[in-house]
């Protein structure tokens, strides 16, 4: 047969491209949303430094470090919550919508690859929010005790379980509900977490409350950073909350996620 | 198995709760072909298509796609197909060109967007984001990501629906040059000229059945001419019948609606007159008299007993 422009030459990309373009297009299209990056950056650097110049006029209970160094590492952990909750939330609700899901499936990229681009998009945005952030707080006179080995292991590992707990509850979300009640839902429990999860303030500023927030996984990735950030520690209690969280969101998504 | 059909479906069945959708169709699709399945909505065409696509899975029957089962050979199948869905498909706020892009990364070998881009006049709206597309340029959009992969058989579902002539004409200038350059299409269309124009095979598809089946010429191939003949006012009560009786048994009177009738038969002076005269008892103005081979919207009308000229946008 003679070869013609559309002459059929099937075949899907490496695995490892196809990844890496759907995690570099879903980067791209949450950093072009005006909203999301509201949540992502915006609303963070108000906190850290609306946090650092409060507590210079009112006295925060249940904070025995410098403010800078307290709210530092719990602003990190708020940002790596709104990407991997609540963007992700918001972004999968309406691509099942908008039948951008159902069109992937008619690619050769498959749902392993497509949940891994996603994964790979969340750790892309997040490393920008870390750098956004983390110079914020430098010019605040954040003094991370990131040189241990101990502070390097817990925030990584407490970036990637946080990362895989959100991003396990934010898909369980949106599989489940329709669109306008996911970007609703994944707000309100943004917003709530926010406020009373123990994320940028720590248990101790809860009071009787407090030790419950160390369930969520709000309240325990907040710790993970700030026993990183602030002792150098591996709270490894709060890193298990982590993995129970992933594993609970991963198995009820597994069961409920519907592509369409 | 580079001799399997590209399409195999045989006696599928899907429900829908206590709705049949399809119901025990088959249908066979030939390599290097344009074939259109024919229907008017809820005929089950997308259905059938979606089942092809691997997206759903056959209550009953079988499916097989280059010889594949696409549900189990999901992963084998996908790279070697291209699927144009009904509706959208892209995020809201991706730029044209990027979506494409990026459903061209996903491939091993893709064809070259800017040509692909040009053919199908998507250059000027390269840059815009999907949501502010029109639907022409979505459903071109659309097209181009079935094709970009350079698939071994294209899925198009409803291909031209909502776009103007002109992009009409582009988009079958492209699914024939697919076809020529051995690539086999599967098309669904509820536009009759679509599939008298395009396809080499036509499969008329209704209540989930296959009611008909064959190349455009068989199809309307019925050896005797037709009138149609269409008035100005309702014929009066029993009009139908009495032209029936003036013409007599060798020919075949068929009502279409109040003002139009379909007569099968050798169109010789005596019919013409016979016509004539009939009009003029009746008190009827004829409006137009056309004389012709019978036509597919005459052959739909014959097996279904209705027109599909209303149809809108399919839903299924």
């Amino acid at each position: 047969m003679s070869t013609g422009t559309f002459t059929p030459a099937p075949g899907g990309a490496p695995l490892v491209r196809q990844v890496l373009a759907q995690a570099s297009m879903e980067a791209r299209l949450m950093a072009r949303n005006g909203e999301q990056l509201l949540l992502a950056v915006v609303i963070p650097v108000l906190v850290l430094i609306g946090g650092v110049e409060g507590a210079k006029h009112v006295s925060i209970t249940g904070i025995s470090q410098r403010p800078v160094d307290e709210f530092a590492p719990g602003v990190l952990a708020l940002a790596v919550m709104s990407t991997a909750f609540t963007s992700l939330a918001i972004a999968t609700g309406f691509e099942r919508r908008y039948g951008v899901i159902k069109r992937l499936g008619a690619s050769p990229l498959p749902r392993a690859g497509l949940l891994l681009g996603k994964v790979g998009a969340l750790l892309i945005v997040e490393a920008c929010q870390i750098v956004v952030l983390g110079l914020v707080g430098l010019a605040l006179g954040w003094h991370p005790h990131a040189g241990h080995p101990g502070a390097v292991l817990g925030v990584v590992l407490g970036i990637l379980v946080g990362t895989s707990a959100f991003a396990s509850l934010g898909l369980l979300m949106a599989g489940a509900l329709r669109a306008e009640a996911t970007l609703a839902a994944a707000n309100l429990v943004y917003l709530l977490l926010m406020a009373g999860g123990a994320v940028v303030l720590p248990q101790s500023a809860y009071g009787a409350f407090g030790h419950v927030t160390g369930y969520l996984p709000s309240g325990a990735l907040g710790n993970t950073m700030r026993a990183a950030f602030l002792h150098g520690n591996l709270a490894g209690g709060s890193l298990l909350v982590l993995v129970a969280w992933t594993a609970v969101g991963t198995v009820a998504t597994v069961r409920t996620f519907q592509w369409e | 198995m580079p001799n399997s059909p590209a399409v195999e479906v045989a006696g599928l069945v899907m429900r829908y709760g206590d709705k049949t959708a399809v119901d025990g169709l088959d249908l066979r699709v030939e390599r290097n072909t344009i074939t259109a399945v024919l229907g008017p909505n809820g005929a089950g065409k997308t259905t059938t298509l979606e089942t092809c696509e691997g997206y759903r899975r056959p209550h009953e029957g079988t499916v097989r796609v280059l010889g594949l089962d696409p549900v189990k050979d999901r992963k084998d199948l996908l790279p070697r197909i291209g699927v144009m869905l009904q509706g959208s498909g892209a995020w809201s706020g991706v730029k044209a060109m990027e979506m494409l892009q990026h459903i061209a990364r996903l491939h091993a070998n893709p064809l070259d967007i800017s040509m692909l881009a040009e053919r199908l006049g998507l250059r000027d709206c390269g840059r815009t984001p999907y949501r502010r597309l029109s639907g022409g340029q979505q459903q071109r959009l659309g097209l181009a990501m079935a094709v970009v992969g350079r698939p071994e058989v294209v899925f198009v579902d409803e291909p031209t629906a909502g776009m103007d002539p002109q992009a009409r004409r582009t988009t079958w200038e492209l699914l024939s040059e697919l076809r020529d350059d051995g690539v086999t299409v599967v098309l669904t269309t509820h536009y009759m000229d679509e599939a008298e124009k395009l396809a080499d095979h036509i499969h008329i598809v209704d209540h989930g059945r296959m009611v008909a089946s064959g190349t455009p010429i068989e199809l309307t191939r019925g050896g005797t001419a037709t009138i149609r003949l269409v008035v100005t006012k309702p014929f009066p009560e029993g009009a139908p019948a009495s032209l029936q009786a003036a013409l007599g048994p060798a020919i075949e009177v068929k009502p279409i609606n109040d003002t139009s009738l379909l007569i099968t038969g050798p169109a010789d002076h005596t019919t013409l007159a016979t016509v004539a005269a009939w009009c003029e008892e009746q008190g009827v103005l004829p409006e137009s008299l056309n004389l012709g081979q019978r036509n597919l919207e005459d052959v739909f009308l014959e097996l279904t007993g209705r027109g599909l000229a209303h149809t809108a946008g399919d839903t299924r």
